[in-house]
């Protein structure tokens, strides 16, 4: 594993602002548009056009390089802006639109799910889509129940989409690079617990994740591809985003107590990674998904199907899913704490396995 | 830094404000409700320091809308908010022992301590929900004006949404559904010339939001939100008008927001000093308490009262909200469904 060196060492956030910079610059039909992306659209006589660079700072000081025609402060109107990122993508451009929070998708739906996720399929092939959309997720900031929900198996439940979620800054760059060159439409989910995370705060562990250094080149992870963030022989942990940390935790725990724990990091939820994940489970006989998203036709349940289907013989118990509860996110702060799936919660599903 | 700042007052003077429409009473409680507002609004940026209130839109600066407004209403009419909307609840007789203890997590808050500043509700004081998603209650409050003019009473429903909504489609859908079928509600816009980050001047087509009424075949006015005297006044036909089954109208208030667009944010990056001092000066407490000395309403002994008052009420608030306790685990599974509550 490579040693850190503290100017590498990326917040998340600070590697998505460098995929974004380092497309920009190296394809000019790259753009970015969403809500207070910029923020203060039409004080530049104040200096005061990179006010907020976006809610949690990820297109902070674009503005400054690439102007107002690149960097596109829009008006509160989801459905106008992300069909126009539709629009133009389809006709020769290659937008990043931010839809704020994920679950904001319900003002703009009919424009992802009806012209993003169908129009290459309904045309017959005869167009491409090279639109990335980015969006915040994930329970855990007294948002409530309509700024925190995960929904991956929202998008992912749609052919055409092309659904990523990062874990750290390493994949997080890596993944932003690889969607924005894929001429598909690709959404990518930015839990609001990793956006302000080094890999070093993250306290990766010998052999995890990529290491903590952020490559100052372009690069890409790639897309459909699960990571296996830590290997091991006796049960299979996947993590999702922000859930990767809570297996890593769950990880070290059980490995105190003997275990030996395989932790795949999903990183792409459409498409879904199977091999990876059969591949394990035939070698480790027991899975626990993690997922924070709603229990109900979820991704943890797709995974648990799958196994079921194509690995119920090598499992020496079936498959367990730690999800969010079947409710909305509450805002009291002992509610959402019990909400959200913990290390603990996963190592006690672990142990029923193993033991 | 150029000290220039944008200065946009498209409201005007208009003369003859029939002042005996108004009494004293209302007036001085009024005065009495949006220092409640303030006071609070402070209390709970305290509270927010001290870790116990988590995250909150402060309505500082904008108190006059609502409190005119619903200056207007009576039982069985309903008002809808947005993500800032501690002071419509306030306004429409919240109470606000149970809005700090929702604000602190406690079960004993208007939502039990599952919903938070962005969505406090009492229905049965006429508040239907504040709402996260901007511009999503428009159409919700079309529906209950729906609902009083099928039920045949002449309740209204008011909607209250920033200039920032004025982007969302829906709000265009619902002023047609409204005026095709005659409904009672009101379509506040509290233009406070930012949504978030974003200045209105950049967002709006046109420079207002009270104009696109035309096309709708309905009133559009724009009000002075500063002067609660003139939001109770100017808003009497819109309401007068809905009760008596001729349909909906468009408000658009010219306010300010004090503070930054979420607690802690800093709103002197997209704009200046001097414009905020601009827009304080005209501060809508400090009118309503001039007007009330000045045209010898009442005494300052009688204001200082009032605001004594408002000052141990907010007080007695967080004493409420501590003294609470937090929901079982059990109370994260209830109200899903009704099977379930």
């Amino acid at each position: 594993m490579a040693q850190a060196t503290d100017q590498r060492a990326l917040t998340y956030a600070q590697a998505v602002n460098e995929a974004l910079r380092q497309t920009m610059e190296s394809d000019n039909k790259v753009f970015v548009m969403g809500e207070d992306i910029a923020g203060g659209a039409g004080r530049e006589d104040q200096g005061k056009s990179d006010a907020w660079g976006g809610p949690f700072r990820l297109t902070k000081g674009l503005i400054g390089d690439f102007g107002p025609d690149r960097v596109r402060d829009t008006p509160i109107s989801e459905a106008g802006f992300l069909g126009a990122g539709v629009g133009a993508a389809a006709t020769g451009m290659r937008p990043v639109v931010d839809l704020m929070f994920s679950g904001f998708f319900g003002v703009c739906a009919d424009q992802i799910v009806n012209n993003a996720a169908k129009m290459r399929y309904m045309f017959g092939g005869k167009i491409t889509l090279p639109l990335t959309i980015m969006t915040s997720t994930g329970a855990g900031t007294a948002s409530a129940a309509q700024h925190s929900e995960t929904l991956y198996s929202l998008f992912a439940h749609f052919p055409g989409l092309t659904c990523v979620a990062p874990s750290d800054a390493y994949t997080a760059k890596g993944l932003f690079i690889s969607a924005i060159r894929s001429d598909d439409p690709v959404i990518i989910f930015n839990h609001k617990l990793l956006m302000g995370r080094t890999a070093k705060s993250a306290d990766m562990g010998q052999g995890e994740g990529f290491g903590v250094v952020v490559p100052e080149e372009m690069y890409e992870v790639p897309i459909g591809k699960a990571h296996i963030d830590r290997e091991g022989t006796d049960i299979t942990l996947v993590g999702i985003s922000y859930t990767t940390i809570v297996c890593r935790d769950a990880a070290r725990e059980l490995e105190s107590r003997g275990y030996s724990v395989e932790v795949i990091d999903l990183l792409s939820v459409s498409p879904l990674d199977s091999e990876t994940i059969l591949n394990s489970v035939k070698k480790t006989r027991g899975i626990v998904i993690v997922d924070e998203d709603y229990p109900r036709c979820s991704v943890a349940s797709d995974i648990s199907a799958l196994v079921a289907e194509e690995a119920f013989d090598y499992l020496d118990a079936p498959p367990v899913r730690i999800t969010s509860p079947h409710t909305p996110v509450p805002y009291s702060l002992p509610l959402e704490m019990l909400y959200l799936p913990t290390k603990e919660s996963v190592v006690e599903a672990a142990l029923g396995i193993l033991e | 830094m150029a000290t220039d700042f944008i200065i946009i007052d498209i409201y005007k003077e208009e003369p003859g404000l029939d002042m005996q429409k108004i009494d004293d009473k209302l007036l001085m409680q009024f005065f009495e409700t949006m220092v409640t507002i303030r006071l609070f609004e402070e209390e709970c940026r305290r509270q927010a320091d001290l870790g116990k209130l988590r995250g909150m839109h402060s309505s500082i600066g904008q108190e006059a809308v609502p409190v005119g407004i619903c200056g207007h209403l009576k039982e069985g009419d309903y008002i809808l908010g947005n993500h800032r909307s501690h002071h419509h609840c306030i306004a429409r007789g919240v109470d606000i022992n149970e809005m700090m203890a929702e604000l602190l997590g406690k079960s004993t808050g208007t939502n039990r301590g599952k919903g938070g500043t962005m969505h406090i509700a009492d229905i049965d004081k006429g508040m239907l929900g504040a709402n996260g998603v901007v511009g999503s209650n428009i159409p919700v409050a079309t529906g209950a004006a729906l609902s009083a003019k099928m039920r045949g009473t002449d309740n209204v429903s008011v909607v209250f949404f920033g200039d920032g909504a004025s982007g969302q489609g829906v709000l265009y859908e619902s002023m047609n559904l409204a005026s095709i079928w005659k409904l009672p509600v009101i379509f506040v816009c509290e233009n406070n010339r930012y949504a978030e980050a974003t200045p209105f001047e950049y967002a709006i087509a046109g420079g207002n939001v009270s104009s696109r009424a035309e096309g709708f075949d309905m009133p559009g006015i724009q009000i002075d939100g500063q002067s609660v005297i003139e939001m109770f006044l100017k808003a009497t036909p819109a309401i007068e008008r809905a009760r008596n089954g001729e349909g909906p109208t468009l408000i658009e208030a010219l306010t300010y927001r004090y503070q930054g667009h979420f607690g802690g944010e800093n709103p002197q990056s997209y704009r200046t000093k001097e414009e905020e001092e601009h827009y304080k000066s005209n501060d809508c407490i400090k009118q309503i308490r001039n007007y009330l000395i000045e045209e010898e309403v009442c005494g300052l002994d009688d204001l200082t009262r009032l605001e004594e008052g408002a000052s141990v009420k907010v007080e007695q608030s967080v004493k409420f909200a501590d003294d609470s306790s937090f929901p079982d685990d059990k109370a994260l599974y209830e109200d899903v469904y009704i099977s379930n509550s």
